[in-house]
């Protein structure tokens, strides 16, 4: 099968929640192309449904309406095991929140993506430690997540979410927590990968920082794709709506 | 892959510490209690049966019975008497009927009193011999007593054996019985059966007048000329003493017991202990079961991030179903062992215990490999099955809830 140029793409996709009475029209018909390589972000304020987007594109939910292909995949037409097996395959996740998990150390986490892709011991211990050394954690691979700052810890979720290598890498507010200093060094790393041809999806709500890392931005607003604005040298230009 | 989910499960366990032993205590009861009754079972059943290894296949005994019918004081007991030792004397088929006494009596010697068993010995030689022939009795030093043997007394071996007067008891002392003074003629060697070691045999005359009793029987010891007519003259006797009291057949205020009754009743006394425990330990059982299952729903809970994280990084379903219920079955597990050890302890406590108090039991435990392993096994799988409710909702968590959590 010939690869196609989108990683994933989101076809007139809608997301309504049920409240009350009331119908919450969280994503309402948003249509999104993510290529391969690319550096893109995903911006609005809260309540605009660029979370739920996210939810969406990372295939951890499910449209009410509408197509998401995930690499050429409709992922509506699978169970939600053969979804984990292919999102743990394909997509590494990093989160506002870190989310590490508390009881096992830095190199525990980082290993963990690896045991649901049956991936022998030996080889998971081997490339941990890789991707640790190469977030700069060489020392601390042995720290439980409360030992470590929380720059340390997003670092430990960078090399989580690269574990399996993944095509994708979905940030969720990935300095929300941090200071602007060790926010910068986490967007650095995610610079980095994206220049090794990872695809870096990013939700924020900062326009500078979306502007001075990505090359693509969707804007939302009440669910919807306000605008899509495009870096071309170094000026920003509306591509699309 | 299974471990890798066993040591993430192993250290969720030890994560919570305290709350998993708290967790547990329900399974430590149940095992301890299935393991230390079984490892005491045998040695309970030797023990027991030990008092009764004086049972002769040709031998029947005769008891009073309580009827416990009718109103109060119809259901006075009659007690056995020369009359009815006659009637079975005359019976077809008996060789012997003698009559046994035994009671419970105080003792005292170097100022220090004691209650004990005393019964007697009959008053015919040919009647003595029975009596002795049918307990096993020997004597260990001095010589048993005959029927001109009168204010003397022959002694249990643990007259000797327990320091309980403080003074050594030696053949030729005297002990005040009931109240009479009494020459010591013989210890008896020691028995199985702690009654035997503890027995004080008088003179029937002596033990009359000691206790003040009239004419009354505590049980008649038969012995039949053709062994296998023991059934036969068994029924023969209940005829005949139901025909001299006017009873009908249900109405009995005696009872006539063959060995092999003798031993079904004890099998019934062990099996009603054995129920009893079993039923103890299944309730603690079920209630360590639900003591896990809600551990494990609280764990659900408050895991519901981490369960979201691991949905993100590709745990499928099944993945965090195998998780949960490994760590359910881990809590039995430990549970189980932690059980069988306790049980075990317990055993061997309570088999001290008893050797302590009654030496002459030689009680044992006896120590079955498959039994425990057994025990761990069950314990292992209630706790996977109370774990599969609440694994099966962990497992069936939308990844967005989970991760929202």
């Amino acid at each position: 099968m010939k690869k196609s140029p989108n990683i994933i793409e989101l076809k007139k996709v809608k997301k309504h929640y049920k409240m009350g009475d009331s119908i919450v029209r969280a994503v309402d018909g948003v249509s999104i192309k993510i290529e391969r390589g690319n550096f893109v972000s995903i911006m609005g304020p809260s309540g605009s449904g660029k979370s739920t987007t996210m939810n969406l594109v990372g295939s951890l939910d499910i449209p009410t309406e509408g197509s998401i292909y995930l690499d050429n995949i409709d992922i509506a037409t699978l169970s939600e095991s053969r979804l984990a097996q292919i999102r743990g395959r394909k997509i590494g996740f990093i989160f506002q929140s870190f989310n590490l998990v508390p009881n096992m150390t830095a190199k525990e986490n980082v290993m963990m993506p690896m045991i649901f892709q049956e991936i022998e011991e030996s080889e998971r211990k081997k490339r941990a430690e890789e991707l640790l050394r190469l977030v700069e954690l060489a020392d601390r691979m042995d720290y439980l997540p409360r030992q470590l700052s929380g720059g340390q810890q997003q670092r430990v979720a960078i090399a989580r979410s690269l574990a399996n290598d993944p095509e994708v890498i979905l940030a969720d507010e990935p300095t929300g927590n941090l200071d602007t200093k060790t926010g910068e060094v986490v967007m650095d790393f995610l610079r980095t990968l994206n220049k090794q041809g990872k695809t870096i999806i990013m939700v924020t709500h900062e326009p500078e920082l979306a502007e001075e890392y990505s090359n693509k931005i969707y804007w939302m607003k009440d669910g919807k794709i306000e605008k899509i604005t495009s870096k071309s040298g170094n000026t920003w230009k509306v591509s699309g709506k | 892959m299974i471990k890798d989910y066993v040591s993430m499960s192993a250290r969720n366990v030890r994560k919570r510490g305290i709350r998993s032993w708290l967790t547990m205590i329900g399974i430590f009861i149940g095992i301890a209690a299935v393991v230390s009754l079984i490892s005491l079972g045998d040695g309970l059943q030797n023990a027991i049966t030990g008092q009764f290894d004086t049972l002769d296949p040709n031998k029947l005994t005769v008891t009073n019975v309580e009827t416990g019918f009718g109103p109060p004081g119809s259901t006075a007991v009659q007690k056995l008497t020369k009359h009815d030792l006659e009637l079975i004397e005359d019976i077809g088929g008996v060789r012997l009927a003698v009559a046994r006494l035994i009671r419970v009596v105080e003792v005292e010697y170097n100022d220090v009193s004691r209650f004990r068993y005393v019964t007697n010995i009959p008053e015919e030689q040919e009647d003595i011999d029975l009596v002795y022939d049918s307990l096993n009795v020997k004597p260990a030093q001095g010589s048993l007593l005959d029927r001109r043997d009168k204010g003397q007394i022959v002694l249990g071996n643990s007259f000797i054996e327990e320091d309980s007067f403080g003074r050594e008891i030696r053949v030729g002392k005297r002990i005040n019985v009931g109240g009479e003074s009494f020459q010591v003629k013989g210890i008896l060697e020691k028995a199985g059966s702690f009654q035997i070691n503890s027995v004080i045999f008088m003179q029937e005359e002596d033990l009359k007048r000691v206790l003040d009793i009239d004419d009354e029987i505590d049980l008649i010891v038969v012995e039949v000329e053709d062994q296998n007519e023991l059934d036969a003259v068994a029924e023969r006797i209940r005829e005949k003493i139901r025909d001299d009291r006017n009873l009908d057949v249900g109405e009995d205020d005696f009872s006539v017991q063959t060995p092999q009754q003798t031993l079904e009743t004890i099998n019934i006394i062990l099996d009603t202990i054995n129920i009893v425990v079993g039923a103890i330990a299944g309730i603690s059982l079920l209630v360590g079961g639900i003591g896990i299952a809600n551990t494990m729903y609280t764990s659900v809970l408050e895991r519901t991030k981490e369960i979201g994280v691991m949905k993100a990084v590709g745990a499928k379903d099944e993945d965090i179903l195998i998780l949960f219920l490994i760590e359910s079955a881990a809590l039995g597990f430990v549970g189980g062992v932690v059980g069988a050890i306790i049980g075990l302890g317990l055993a061997f406590v309570a088999a001290l215990g008893v050797n302590f108090i009654f030496p002459a039991l030689n009680f044992g435990v006896s120590f079955s490999f498959p039994l425990v392993a057994a025990a761990i096994i069950f314990s292992l799988v209630i706790g996977g099955l109370s774990g599969i409710v609440p694994a099966y909702r962990a497992s069936k968590l939308k990844p967005v809830e989970a991760l929202r959590a």
